[in-house]
């Protein structure tokens, strides 16, 4: 267990529809780390993230956000954990109808009444951060979706969180725009003195960004660590996923009765 | 057989009663965040000018020809009694109690009424209003709100619009075109027309703006965030506003007669 850890989660069980996503998950969030939850589609990583940030609740155990248990908040209170906290979503979700500069204004419009000339300020100083301060007057439609995810970033950063997380930053981007939110990751996380959570499957990617890993599995945490160690890892569950290989624990073929049986069978 | 059907049923009426209270639930909702919305009027007005300007132009031509047809009409069945001289009397009323609200609303329900829907869909389907929760502002206060407020509003002006449309179309094919005496068409309007007939629409446009403008923001803000999901929003929008518009029309003559 890390000592000073900003998220922890214990024995967490979830499940949708009478199906278990979390089955007793444990996790530590350490302050001031890129921490990283990868693992196989539909193991539930954007679930944890939604448990964190108290767009759900768990069903069992505990998930807790700078000591306090978000199952208790009331409404309030767990808008008033989201203002210390940044998320960048997979596709950007930068609002549609408003330009650059007034997405990455937005947190700060309705949450504060700074006088224009010192919004203008921080606006730019934050675009100027993620390298798009010359591209303030576009819209959504005009960018590009690396710049998109860039932008919302800076939206992300505009109220100076203490947690920022990154839900699957890397979909979809051509390796340009990897390197450049890759870089960015580590980069802001470091400068501003943030805690990072990356959601990714993207295991070259993240390994080189994050300082610890967890591998969610089967409703489990089924490894932890830094990246080298669970790339040396010889679960053989690990290795398929950290490896990429096509066949092992999470099997190529879906289950399917006897081959030659079901090519006979007159239907 | 009859079990199976019986059980079909109840679940039917279960599902309906089960929308109907996410409806109830949802209206009292925005009811209890109206004044909190009012503050920040800017937004609303953007919403007003957004759900006008959508439905102005189809609002104004539908006025003309629906007024067009009624002078046609009422000079045709006015004319059997020598009474063309009513002319005006008739298509006022008419427009003023009834076809200006009505289908005011039902178009209204099929342009901007969709475009709210849609609108309210897709941002669900693109994360913006997740992003919004995650940004610690409530996306019902910030985006529902306006939306509802600005269709409330503009609903009664566009009826408006479009029974001062119907009765310039009225005018143009009962006077300049079948000869009937302008001065008798304004002056038997003017008399015979009183403020309870005209507050009869105003109410009845009002009412209907509400029902509209609920429906859409409700069927967009809980749609299923997919392509598909959007789409049967903004179906199922113009669908249940027309249904509820001419059940309310209905009920709404009925009391006020």
């Amino acid at each position: 267990m890390t000592a000073d850890a900003i998220v922890r989660v214990r024995g967490l069980h979830y499940a949708i529809g009478g199906r278990p996503i979390f089955d007793g998950v444990n996790v530590d969030i350490a302050r001031g780390a890129v921490t990283a939850v990868m693992g196989p589609s539909g193991t539930g990583k954007t679930t944890l993230l939604r448990l964190i940030t108290g767009q759900l609740f768990a069903d069992r155990g505990l998930v807790e956000v700078e000591g306090k248990d978000v199952g208790k908040q009331s409404r309030r209170e767990i808008y008033a954990m989201r203002r210390r906290m940044g998320m960048l979503f997979q596709n950007g979700a930068l609002l549609t109808d408003l330009s650059v500069y007034d997405n990455v204004a937005f947190p700060l419009r309705e949450h504060t009444r700074l006088p224009e000339r010192l919004l203008r300020h921080v606006v730019l100083t934050k675009l100027q951060a993620v390298g798009l301060r010359g591209a303030w007057q576009l819209t959504p439609a005009e960018l590009s979706g690396g710049m998109s995810r860039r932008v919302a970033i800076a939206r992300a950063i505009v109220m100076d969180p203490e947690l920022l997380i990154y839900d699957e930053p890397f979909v979809g981007l051509d390796p340009i725009s990897m390197g450049v939110v890759l870089r960015l990751i580590r980069r802001l996380n470091d400068t501003l003195g943030l805690t990072s959570i990356v959601v990714s499957h993207d295991v070259r990617e993240v390994s080189a960004v994050a300082d610890h890993l967890y591998l969610l599995s089967g409703g489990k945490v089924v490894a932890s660590g830094p990246p080298a160690a669970l790339a040396d890892s010889e679960r053989e569950d690990v290795r398929q996923f950290m490896h990429g290989l096509p066949d092992g624990p999470v099997p190529f073929h879906y289950p399917a009765p006897d081959y030659d049986q079901q090519l006979r069978r007159v239907r | 057989m009859l079990p199976a059907i019986l059980r079909e049923l109840s679940q039917s009426l279960q599902g309906a009663l089960i929308a109907l209270g996410g409806y109830a639930l949802f209206a009292a909702r925005l009811f209890v965040e109206t004044p909190r919305a009012l503050l920040r009027f800017r937004l609303v007005i953007d919403q007003v000018h957004n759900a006008g300007t959508l439905s102005l132009v189809i609002i104004m031509l539908s006025g003309l020809f629906v007024g067009m047809v009624l002078g046609l009409q009422g000079f045709d069945l006015l004319e059997r009694f020598g009474s063309e001289e009513s002319l005006g009397t008739a298509v006022a009323l008419g427009l003023l109690k009834e076809l200006g609200p009505v289908v005011t609303a039902l178009l209204f329900a099929g342009r901007a009424g969709t475009a709210l829907a849609s609108e309210l869909g897709l941002m669900r389907a693109t994360d913006q209003l997740a992003a919004m929760e995650m940004m610690a502002v409530d996306p019902v206060r910030r985006v529902v709100m306006p939306r509802f407020l600005g269709g409330v509003i503009a609903m009664p002006l566009l009826a408006a619009i479009f029974s001062m449309i119907g009765l310039y179309g009225a005018q143009l094919v009962g006077v300049q075109l079948m000869g009937v005496d302008s001065g008798q068409f304004w002056s038997q309007m003017r008399g015979a027309v009183e403020t309870a007939d005209v507050m009869e629409g105003v109410i009845k446009s009002v009412v209907f703006g509400v029902a509209c403008s609920l429906i859409a923001v409700h069927e967009g803000y809980h749609s299923m965030p997919t392509a598909e999901g959007v789409g049967r929003a903004t179906t199922r929008t113009v669908v249940i506003s027309s249904v509820v518009v001419l059940l309310l029309d209905y009920i709404l003559t009925a009391v006020m007669r």
